[in-house]
């Protein structure tokens, strides 16, 4: 009996011992919403980028006699009004929409956290900042966007050619228009980090400015920016999505999921899964990765921190 | 707060004059040319005077002053006189932004194209909003119950699916197989007896659907969150000691309270309607303000593009700042100044 409290001691130990991302891990772990999210979008990511090598059919091999197909075993997901493969079709437009929410989750999350970290960290840079914030968060952003890459689109693709151009394009524009929710958190975090003692410490130490934030307050914001980069990978999707559904995105020759279901939307009558299976696919992706997001909020959120 | 009211509009005008700025010079780059779909046939000469004509001919902040003037002073005074009926300062020599395509003013043009958006928007705004208020007590009320795990689902799929597939989904699913509802909005049509009318309620039903699912999960997931929050407050369980009715606890003192948070959301949440409007209305073909902006982007009708984004600018400007006061007036707790 005497022996017993002693395990009890050591399991209260071991939460100190455990390292910070662990404790996430296993908050994270604890939503269940937030594991499917992340094993759903793990699949999507894994048949995009194999799948094109096991179903081997090109995208856009013209087949104009089996047109307007439904499902069959050589051309699971039906044929479109070219004979194009469905198929073949929504796995190289997800890796396309998938490549773009990333790089453009990038780029925004690399302008918020800079934004960020600099009005929080100087103060005379603040007030500036944070006025470009709230004027950007005033912009009408879908009009905007649409207006954009009317103007440089035929330019961009001169330079680039069409595929790399209008990739540029949308990369940059739904990136220059979407950091500042980043942005805002960032400010905050560095605000309440930036007087505690451990920056105060590296100061005296003689630590130099750049170091002190990049070393010592960026690892201190990471996880926020987690949170928001989950997010952003969701609305750079829909975004780039919604441009393609509006005709003002990728061209038909380099489909993406928005593109596809738009180019489908024509034919609904004859072959409503044109419109489905990238229509799902985009839902399945927004939805994980949304699941995933709150997944990170919860685990991440300090009100919730009982054990 | 009505000094912060007065602070906060003073910060509005230079915040609208910067993004007008911005919206005028970057269409200013616009490379396309408005008489390039007249005749070849034209000699250069003409081409230029109708270059003139179309006020092309000034410099850059020249053409930005007179846009300026021509949208804060030509324009509403335009209004006045014509609510009033009276004739105010020469009203016929007024100059007025006009559209390139249509050589009509854009403002006329935006009159025609608001009812539609409103009540198709609009009307799915306030569905969405009553049915959301609903959904969001009872899951919070009965948190974690079968109800409020299904409720917290259906709202996270209504959000994060986007409205141009569900939009999609609908017309495959009740115009093509069913047959219940037409997948196209008739602008023409005209309400004159009973049996117009059910026709127009059906033509509304689709777009209406679509956007208030989206309304419906964003704001249901705020009005649950909110009634948690206050939920755990001292004061409901003081209420619940002294002996007050669950149904008075939750509907009079907890509702009030959570529904002031509730409330800004709703007002920061208009003008994101009418900007995510162009993406139903382009799929329903509903000929609103989204649907005007669409086409005047592809016909690169420049002045229209210009108004009409400046104008969403101005909403969400406008209702930033409702919500702001909003928050101030519902919340004596909150002191701006």
């Amino acid at each position: 009996m005497t022996d017993a409290p002693q395990p009890d001691i050591q399991l209260e130990a071991l939460p100190q011992e455990r390292s910070r991302a662990m404790q996430l891990w296993g908050r994270f772990r604890d939503h269940k919403g937030g594991i499917i999210g992340a094993v759903v979008f793990l699949i999507i990511i894994i048949a995009v980028t194999i799948g094109p090598y096991i179903h081997t059919i090109d995208p856009q091999f013209l087949d104009i006699r089996s047109k307007n197909q439904g499902p069959s075993l050589i051309h699971p997901f039906g044929t479109d009004n070219l004979g194009r493969d469905m198929l073949a079709q929504v796995l190289a437009g997800g890796r396309l929409s998938l490549s773009v929410g990333m790089v453009a989750m990038a780029l925004s999350l690399f302008l918020g956290t800079v934004v960020g970290l600099l009005s929080g960290y100087i103060k005379w840079l603040d007030g500036p900042l944070m006025r470009l914030t709230d004027l950007f968060l005033a912009l009408p952003l879908l009009p905007l966007l649409l207006v954009i890459i009317m103007l440089f689109r035929e330019t961009l693709r001169a330079v680039f050619g069409p595929e790399t151009g209008i990739f540029i394009l949308i990369v940059f524009v739904i990136g220059i228009t979407s950091w500042m929710h980043t942005a805002r958190i960032v400010r905050g975090d560095v605000l309440s980090i930036k007087n505690q003692e451990f920056v105060l410490a590296a100061k005296s130490g003689g630590t130099r400015e750049y170091n002190i934030i990049l070393r010592h307050l960026l690892p201190n914001v990471m996880s926020s920016i987690m949170v928001s980069a989950t997010l952003g990978i969701a609305t750079a999707i829909i975004t780039e999505s919604a441009l393609s559904f509006l005709g003002l995105g990728f061209p038909s020759d380099f489909p993406t999921w928005g593109r596809l279901l738009y180019d489908g939307a024509n034919f609904l009558q004859i072959t409503p899964s044109r419109v489905l299976w990238p229509g799902l696919a985009i839902s399945l992706t927004v939805l994980s990765v949304n699941y995933m997001g709150d997944a990170f909020r919860d685990a991440l959120d300090p009100h919730k921190v009982k054990h | 707060m009505l000094n912060y009211t007065l602070r906060r509009l003073m910060f509005a005008i230079p915040t609208l004059l910067v993004i007008s700025f911005i919206i005028f010079a970057l269409l200013d780059l616009a490379p396309n040319d408005p008489t390039g779909n007249l005749p070849l046939t034209i000699p250069p000469e003409v081409r230029e005077q109708i270059r003139q004509s179309l006020g092309l001919g000034d410099p850059f902040l020249i053409r930005y002053a007179k846009w300026l003037h021509q949208f804060f002073v030509n324009e509403p005074l335009n209004i006045l006189s014509q609510i009033t009926g009276a004739d105010i300062f020469e009203s016929a020599d007024r100059l007025r932004i006009r559209s390139w395509a249509t050589r009509s003013p854009v403002v006329d043009l935006i009159v025609q194209r608001m009812p539609q958006t409103l009540w198709v928007v609009g009307m799915s705004y306030v569905v969405g909003i009553l049915i959301a208020i609903p959904i969001g007590i009872i899951s919070a009320h009965k948190q974690y119950s079968i109800f409020d795990q299904l409720g917290t689902f259906i709202s996270m799929v209504g959000f994060s699916v986007p409205t141009f597939f569900t939009g999609v989904l609908l017309i495959v699913i009740f115009s093509v197989k069913l047959h219940w509802f037409p997948s196209i909005y008739d602008t023409n049509h005209e309400v004159t007896d009973w049996s117009s009318f059910v026709f127009q309620i059906r033509q509304m039903f689709l777009p209406v659907m679509v956007l208030a699912l989206y309304n419906t999960s964003q704001i249901s997931r705020f009005v649950r969150a909110s009634m948690l929050e206050n939920l755990n407050q001292d004061y409901v369980r003081t209420a619940r000691a002294k002996g007050v009715k669950e149904k008075t606890i939750l509907l009079v003192h907890v509702l009030r309270n959570s529904l002031i948070p509730v409330v800004t959301v709703i007002a920061l949440g208009v003008p994101t309607v009418f900007s995510g409007a162009i993406i139903t209305e382009q799929i329903f073909r509903v000929n609103g303000l989204g649907q005007l902006l669409i086409t005047s982007i592809q016909g690169g009708d420049i002045p229209v593009v210009q108004t009409l984004t400046f104008i969403f600018a101005v909403l969400i400007v406008l209702f930033n700042l409702i919500a702001d006061v909003l928050y101030g007036i519902l919340d004596p707790r909150i002191r701006y100044d």
